[in-house]
């Protein structure tokens, strides 16, 4: 799937959860990602975290980087 | 078989837990305080003659033929406008009333065509029947004077037509138009003898405001208003009560038959959504269900540039199998999904999911819901802990505030936007909150007292600013929040919606909207009484419609508007069964009954049952299906009753994505848009071929009962079910009764559900189990479904489908009374009458500065793609916004929409597309080529024969 497309959608779920602290925000983004992620979804989101050049916000880079335990 | 007879009582039946007891003809008889004589008489047992009653409608008292004579009282009263007393003993028939009412009547036949033998109402006339009840013998008066038997027939509507030759002038149908529809389109024009009934001034019924409900249809006691289709083919010889097959109301019909041949469809007065009411869609446009284009045999193709080759339903079945696992086989048990249709049975999306879960081994299943009220599910199930509206559709009768947001209720849930006239017009405050200068904003005897006529894309904005008032002017129900609710949440929320960058004045230049009617309406919504929230898709069909469901959610919460009658949360939903399709488990990540895929104790009870082992990870949603075909790991699909093509958002990529699949398995009434590239065609049946049962938006359980036998031969679960043998999955079901019971023992909402009950009862709302054994009409009485109300923080962010300098306007779609969805229904009846193109509305002040005037075609263009249409110029889109339907595939208006879509659920934005509006010449040269390629891709070729157009 498109990696731009893909980042895009984690980031718009980090935006709802922004008014959280950002551990919080992370663990809420990581968990709608294993709730309503396809897996093939979610590996390739955690296969782009090694070729992140700023497309993830903070917390949602949390959120991905958490999805690979 | 025979008519399902419904006994009039003449007058309506009255709600009192007062009991009067009197006597009728030496009967007596214990009604409710406040019920009429002749309802009273009716209960008895006994009919009074009657010609301007009927209990659909109040009493009006005008015919004089249902006089009746009391003791102790002077005269002879008209039974239906005389309440029952304790003590009262009333006569029906006496010398003196036979006398009065064969008098009566003898006028009304002397002005009155005796045609009864060639009559079309004949053996169904009310008429005729109260004449043989007085006894008429003779009619003294003669024929020849002055009459209305030469008056012109109105036969302008397609559907009915109106004879006032054989109108005697009761007012039924002025009364059921103001009284039922709200429409107010009749009147009784003329006095005295020159009374006669007239659509609108001078006008013909077509060209006046009728709305062609029919209830003047079925009012009219005569010949005169009646069904083209009764004049044509004669009186029905039996009845099936149904369930309507058009919209989330789910209205019940007796569909009227002569052998297997419909002859009308009668609303159905016990059908608990409808009470006896419809709207054009379903009392008339059912014709589509015996139309020429209807595909009945199964067809194959190598490519979709083969014509398409008819085959034995034995051929494609093993086609579609062993193309899906020969695509397994080389691409992963991942590679294939299903979509299961909000438009089949509760019993066929059920079957659908089981066969993608149990028979493809993987949860890639989803549904229309995907593009609709996905965000419903999502939001209500975060705060209320169940993914459903909260009330019954008569709780609007108890509402003393209706709030209505991105809802069009007159056009799209016809039936119910009567219910909530009628309760307007009884004197309930109305705040609507739509871009668009709905009908509810001014009508006929409505008027909303607010209308915000916001920006789109910027509900959650207003919808804070509301909340915003209501946190800091104290207008909140703490009993009910302290009692109800998560207080950390609440406090947390009641925080965020009080800082002042939420003030309606904060965001009144965002969204367009007046800070002065936000707070209007804010505390209009929270002091005003019963307060009770009705949205639809322009709610959800946003990047934040799920925050936005959220947020109406807390504000019901914040305000105490929930828990009981007349208040609520009520998501209009759009299909017939859309409801029935999430509750089934259709989406990716839940089994039926909103159980989350991961819970390894509901996977082992399906585990158990199927005999397979489930895959407990989520699926692919519709969007992720078509983004996966075009990276090549997605190459296999089962469509039941879908149409991607035309209703998904930027259709030229969902194209890309089934033309790069290997296997599209359709299966549709039509060869629809999608079909254009599938590779096996499987035949659909309609409505009336199948039984099973429809969800509607108030969680209602109705049953839809086969009148015909399937066209193509097989009901839609039956194909499925040939499917999954196919496939290995072995089902053997002998009726849908059967997989209703599979749903009944494995889905704890359900658990009481059973054809047995349905049959008995009419209808349940779920959840219907043993803890609410007769069903749920109002949810969340004693306590929220996941136990405290939880708040939610609701951040307004723009969307990223910005306007400039390129695409200047908002673009904003929706639906029109007259058609349905995708149109492949309703395009296919009379109804293209009031709608045979999309027209794109636009404001006369952007019209004029384009040169655009109303009707010219006009070429609309987004960043995703371009079509043409054409205009319609009115003021009742604001300056700056354009709105328009997706009902035909001749426009395609999906080929301008974006990809962008909901933060949770990847509903798309339908609703705001920025675009630039152009004069142009006619449709656009993609418009051609699309048209070219459909023609060129429907081709069939029958076996043995060459290629030929599809019929």
């Amino acid at each position: 799937m498109s990696p731009e497309r893909l980042a895009y959608m984690a980031n718009q779920i980090g935006r709802f959860f922004a008014h959280r602290p950002e551990h919080a925000a992370a663990a809420d983004i990581a968990d709608h990602l294993r709730k309503f992620w396809e897996p093939r979804m979610r590996n390739q989101i955690i296969t782009m975290l090694g070729e992140d050049s700023g497309q993830f916000d903070p917390a949602v880079r949390k959120a991905v980087e958490s999805l690979r335990t | 078989m025979s008519l399902v007879q419904e006994i009039d009582y003449g007058t309506k039946h009255i709600n009192s837990t007062e009991m009067v007891t009197l006597t009728i003809d030496g009967q007596a008889v214990t009604v409710p305080g406040g019920t009429s004589v002749m309802n009273a008489s009716m209960q008895a047992g006994i009919k009074i003659p009657k010609l301007c009653a009927t209990d659909m409608l109040d009493a009006f008292g005008s015919c004089r033929m249902c006089l009746v004579q009391i003791e102790g009282r002077p005269g002879t009263p008209a039974s239906c406008t005389t309440p029952v007393a304790a003590g009262m003993q009333v006569r029906t028939t006496t010398d003196q009333l036979l006398k009065l009412r064969r008098g009566v009547m003898e006028l009304y036949i002397s002005d009155h065509p005796l045609d009864c033998l060639t009559c079309a109402a004949n053996g169904d006339c009310e008429l005729q029947d109260t004449a043989g009840e007085v006894g008429l013998r003779e009619v003294r008066y003669g024929y020849d004077r002055a009459n209305h038997l030469d008056a012109k027939k109105d036969t302008s509507n397609p559907y009915f037509q109106f004879d006032p030759a054989k109108c005697i002038v009761c007012s039924r149908c002025v009364r059921a138009c103001e009284e039922v529809q709200g429409t107010f389109a009749l009147t009784i024009d003329g006095r005295g003898f020159a009374s006669k009934v007239s659509p609108g001034v001078n006008e013909d019924f077509l060209a006046s405001e009728c709305v062609s409900c029919g209830a003047c249809v079925q009012a009219c006691p005569t010949a005169t208003l009646i069904e083209k289709s009764v004049v044509e083919m004669g009186q029905p010889e039996h009845s099936v009560v149904t369930t309507c097959a058009y919209c989330g109301v789910g209205c019940n019909f007796k569909a009227e038959m002569r052998g297997d041949r419909v002859v009308r469809m009668v609303p159905y007065k016990d059908g608990k959504a409808n009470h006896g009411h419809s709207c054009i869609k379903g009392r008339f446009a059912w014709g589509y269900a015996t139309h020429r284009d209807r595909i009945t045999t199964p067809m194959v193709r190598a490519s979709i540039d083969d014509p398409w080759r008819e085959v034995s339903w034995d051929e494609a079945l093993e086609h579609a199998a062993g193309a899906f696992r020969r695509i397994q086989a080389a691409h992963g048990v991942g590679s294939i999904g299903g979509i299961t249709s909000s438009r089949c049975t509760n019993e066929e999306t059920y079957l659908v999911q089981k066969l993608v879960r149990a028979g493809f081994g993987n949860n890639n299943v989803d549904t229309c819901a995907r593009v609709c009220h996905s965000p419903t599910g999502y939001g209500l199930n975060a705060t209320f802990g169940t993914s459903a509206g909260t009330q019954d559709f008569d709780s609007v009768d108890h509402a003393d505030v209706i709030l209505v947001i991105g809802a069009n209720p007159t056009d799209g849930h016809p039936v119910f936007a009567s219910r909530m006239k009628k309760r307007l017009r009884e004197g309930a405050r109305l705040i609507v909150i739509d871009p668009r200068r709905i009908d509810l904003v001014r009508s006929p005897h409505v008027q909303a007292d607010f209308h915000l006529p916001l920006r789109p894309g910027t509900n959650v904005a207003v919808l804070t600013a509301l909340a915003h008032v209501i946190v800091t002017e104290g207008l909140i129900n703490e009993a009910f929040v302290r009692e109800r609710c998560e207080l950390d949440a609440f406090q947390e929320w009641a925080a965020f919606v009080a800082e002042p960058r939420h003030s309606p004045e904060a965001v009144a230049s965002a969204t367009g909207v007046e800070a002065g009617l936000m707070r209007q309406a804010a505390r209009l919504y929270a002091t005003g009484g019963n307060g009770a929230i009705y949205y639809g898709l322009g709610v959800t069909e946003h990047s934040q419609g799920t925050t936005a469901v959220m947020a109406i959610a807390n504000l019901a919460m914040a305000t105490g508007n929930l828990g009981r009658v007349g208040v609520g949360v009520n998501p209009l939903r759009g299909q017939n069964n859309v409801q029935g399709a999430c509750d089934m488990g259709s989406f990716p990540h839940e089994l039926p009954g909103y159980r989350h895929i991961s819970q390894a104790g509901t996977r082992a009870i399906y585990e158990d049952l199927w005999k397979v082992k489930l895959d407990a990870e989520p699926g692919l949603r519709i969007p992720n299906m078509i983004d996966a075909a075009l990276d090549g790991s997605f190459r296999g699909i089962y469509i039941q009753g879908e149409d991607i093509v035309q209703s998904d958002p930027d259709s030229q990529h969902i194209v890309a994505g089934l033309r790069a699949m290997d296997c599209v398995v359709v299966q549709d009434l039509f060869l629809n848009e999608t079909a254009d590239y599938a590779h096996v065609f499987l035949p659909g049946a309609s409505f009336l071929e199948k039984d099973g049962t429809f969800t509607n938006a108030e969680r209602r359980i109705n049953r839809v009962r086969r009148v015909m036998a399937p066209l193509s031969g097989k009901a839609d679960w039956e194909a499925t079910q040939a499917l999954s043998n196919k496939l290995g999955l072995k089902m053997a079901y002998a009726h849908p009764s059967e997989i209703m019971d599979e749903i009944a023992a494995t889905t704890p909402s359900f658990a009481g559900v059973s054809y047995t009950k349905l049959d008995a009862a009419g209808s349940v709302q779920w959840p219907c189990n043993d803890a609410h054994p007769d069903g749920s009409p109002v949810m969340h009485i004693d306590g929220f479904t996941r136990g405290r109300g939880h708040f939610v923080i609701t951040e307004y962010v723009a969307t990223d489908e910005k306007i400039g300098p390129r695409f200047p306007l908002l673009l904003t779609t929706g639906r029109i009374l007259s058609q349905y969805n995708v149109g492949a229904q309703t395009r296919r009846t009379h109804n293209v009458v009031w709608h045979e193109t999309d027209r794109l509305e636009i404001h006369p002040h952007d019209a004029e500065e384009r040169g655009i005037k109303a009707g010219d075609w006009v070429r609309l263009t987004s960043r995703t793609g371009e079509t043409a249409l054409p205009a319609l110029v009115t003021d009742r889109v604001a300056p700056g916004v354009v709105y328009t339907t997706f009902h035909h595939p001749g426009t395609e208006i999906n080929v301008v929409t974006s990809e962008f879509s909901d933060w949770a659920t990847n509903c798309p934005e339908y609703k705001v597309t920025a675009v630039q509006v152009m004069p142009s010449n006619g449709p656009s040269e993609w418009q051609a080529e699309r048209r070219e390629f459909s023609e060129h891709s429907r081709r069939v070729q029958p076996a043995d024969a060459d290629a030929v157009p599809a019929k």
